[in-house]
């Protein structure tokens, strides 16, 4: 490490203990300023310029027309009667999944959390085995669920010789979009189930010798004692859990390619197939709605700033 | 059995179990199942044959066809027993089948070789793990290439994001200077502004900075991560401030009191941070996505995904590739689960 502690010394000479600190911060503000600051406001000079172009440059300014195309609707409930209608349907399309997807996810995690939260044997053990998936990788989940819900999978050879029969799962719009909201609650429940049994065992033990004391039953306890102390931590993982959910691709893209037809197509997806997978690459309309998305997720974010920081003041 | 019964019952400190203690365990008995079960049914395919694959109802376990040697003949032949006629229950060896019908000799008299139906026949399968998905990974397809590409993604992305966010935490935890605040708010701005929707701006930078295409555009652009900065800033502030005054009195270098003190002293978040991010990065996927179209700057999970639309029916391959991609994670889920489930307790992910 000579090679920057010579400079280094050199530098701190010159400016001085304290500001030497910039140097240290250097590397980091350079790589936010370009990897972060600078595309946000690339990002509004993308969405108000047309063509196939990668250079801003040679890019013709359209205002806000790509706005006006995306948001152009008789009906924004029914993606049909829109010109852009891919774009409305990968919105609904993650309305529903998120809703899905979140509330069987924070339901299963608080359950299963509460579960490890018990007395029970080997608590380790099992904590690890829910948060296991959390670890593969999008693509080997696709993968292995893939393997699992082919024509001639297992699932089907146990439907059949229960006599229910097989179904081509992932050719059916509905049930794959069932079993994208599957994989996706299935690889990530156990990052939502290690945060919920955190918060709670941080909830200290004489709040509940004290209501033993007051012969509070079982039920009353937990409505009464760990649901509102659990409140906060149960806030900052919805939250979280709709900002993850929001930007969903990876493992559904990899599962069903967004198909069939557009029945597990979703926002990110969108984007991606406009600005990058496609044909002309309409970037402007891609970055368009990344503001769209932007939007959505910064005002998420801040509210779970907000809530984080109430909770370290509280 | 007793023992696991007795594990399995103490609970509560009472001796017996409550029904809310079956209902728990039950669950989280159902728990193993559901979390392990669709990995174990991968690895034991991916040790099945092409023929074993296709078949259905899929078996358990991968199984193949035996054999029996039969003197004077240089190949082993495979194995049936004989169901039905005046052979029944004999091993024997097939050296023909065609049209409904096999030839077929019996080791025991090797020179006479007799004829049956194909139904008087029925194979002898033994367990066995075919091993050639894997063997033809690495004959068939670039199969090191992409390994190759992952492991220095992850690696050189991991060292770098940890020399540059430990850095800069060492700058906002032990310096008092005008702008702290600032800088502190531009790290939390950054939170707020997610790799996916900036895809468009990122890929004309990375583009103009000539890493289109290369290893780099996907490595640098995620270096400085808020959360990183963060979690390491936490944890140095505890370091006491007397250590760098006494290094500052031997006269020791501000860059010799981070590299020497601070960073062996931050060793153990360190570590999060490092599972963290060698997690993130061998499986990032969307923005490798975006940056790498050249097949030979595939990763792991690329490839996958590629070669899941293009051999749409070569599952043994699918298969035996998936378990590779899986093996460095659960290598390092095994060792490291404790400090990983403390790592991401503690900051909410990456």
């Amino acid at each position: 490490m000579r090679v920057i502690e010579i400079p280094m010394l050199a530098l701190q000479r010159k400016v001085g203990v304290n500001r030497l600190a910039w140097a240290f911060l250097l590397p980091n503000l350079i790589l936010f300023g370009l990897f972060a600051f600078l595309p946000v406001i690339l990002n509004v000079f993308y969405a108000m310029t047309g063509g196939d172009n990668v250079l801003l440059v040679d890019r013709p300014q359209v205002g806000t027309r790509n706005f006006a195309t995306l948001l152009d609707c008789q009906n924004y409930l029914d993606a049909n009667s829109c010109r852009e209608d891919k774009f409305w349907r990968a919105v609904w399309n993650t309305v529903r999944f998120v809703i899905l997807q979140v509330g069987i996810m924070v339901g299963f995690a608080l359950l299963t959390a509460i579960i490890l939260n018990r007395d029970i044997r080997a608590r380790g053990f099992f904590r690890s085995v829910f948060f296991f998936p959390v670890l593969l990788s999008p693509v080997v989940v696709a993968l292995i669920w893939k393997w699992i819900l082919q024509r001639e999978g297992v699932l089907n050879a146990f439907l059949d010789w229960t006599g229910v029969g097989g179904i081509n799962w992932l050719v059916d719009a509905q049930w794959a979009f069932v079993w994208s909201v599957f994989i996706s609650v299935w690889a990530h429940m156990g990052f939502y189930t290690l945060i919920l049994l955190a918060g709670l065992q941080a909830i200290p033990r004489d709040v509940y010798e004290a209501a033993l004391m007051d012969r509070a039953g079982a039920w009353r306890t937990f409505r009464r004692i760990t649901l509102p102390l659990l409140a906060p931590t149960m806030l900052v993982v919805l939250i979280l859990a709709l900002i993850k959910g929001v930007q969903t691709f990876d493992e559904v893209y990899a599962f069903t390619g967004g198909g069939p037809g557009t029945a597990t197509t979703f926002i990110i997806q969108y984007i991606y197939e406009e600005g990058f997978a496609g044909a002309p690459r309409l970037f402007g309309l891609a970055a368009a709605a990344s503001l769209l998305v932007a939007g959505v997720l910064v005002v998420l974010t801040l509210i779970q700033l907000r809530i984080s920081r109430n909770n370290v003041d509280g | 059995m007793g023992r696991v019964f007795s594990f399995l019952t103490a609970t509560r400190g009472k001796g017996r179990l409550h029904w809310t203690d079956w209902v728990s365990y039950a669950y989280l008995i159902f728990g193993i199942f559901l979390m392990f079960a669709p990995v174990v049914w991968l690895v034991l395919s991916s040790f099945k044959s092409a023929n074993e694959l296709d078949r259905f109802p899929p078996r358990f376990l991968p199984y193949a066809q035996e054999t029996v040697e039969i003197d004077g003949l240089d190949d082993p032949l495979l194995a049936f027993t004989v169901i039905d006629g005046d052979l029944t229950g004999q091993v024997v060896g097939q050296t023909r089948r065609a049209a409904g019908r096999a030839e077929v000799i019996v080791p025991s008299n090797p020179d006479e070789r007799i004829r049956l139906t194909v139904d008087q026949l029925e194979p002898i399968e033994g367990v066995a793990f075919a091993t050639e998905n894997y063997t033809q990974l690495f004959e068939r397809f670039n199969f090191l290439r992409f390994f190759w590409n992952s492991t220095f993604i992850t690696i050189t992305a991991t060292l770098l994001m940890l020399l540059v966010n430990s850095m800069a935490a060492f700058a906002l935890s032990k310096y008092e200077f005008k702008g702290r605040t600032s800088v502190l708010l531009i790290v939390i701005g950054t939170l707020m502004i997610p790799q996916t929707v900036v895809l468009v701006p990122l890929f004309l930078i990375v583009t103009e900075l000539g890493m289109f295409n290369s290893l780099w555009g996907v490595i640098i652009p995620g270096a400085a991560t808020p959360t990183g900065v963060f979690l390491l800033r936490q944890y140095m502030i505890t370091i006491p401030d007397e250590i760098l005054d006494a290094a500052r009195m031997d006269k020791a270098s501000e860059w010799k009191i981070f590299w020497r003190i601070i960073i062996p002293l931050s060793a153990p978040a360190i570590a999060v941070l490092a599972i963290l991010a060698i997690m993130w990065r061998w499986n990032d996927f969307l923005w490798p996505l975006i940056v790498l179209t050249r097949t030979e700057n595939f990763t792991l999970q690329l490839a996958l995904n590629s070669f899941q639309g293009e051999l749409q029916t070569d599952w043994p391959s699918l298969l035996a590739m998936t378990v590779l991609t899986l093996l460095p994670i659960a290598a390092v889920f095994m060792f490291l689960q404790k400090y990983i489930a403390t790592g991401i307790a503690s900051t909410g992910g990456k």
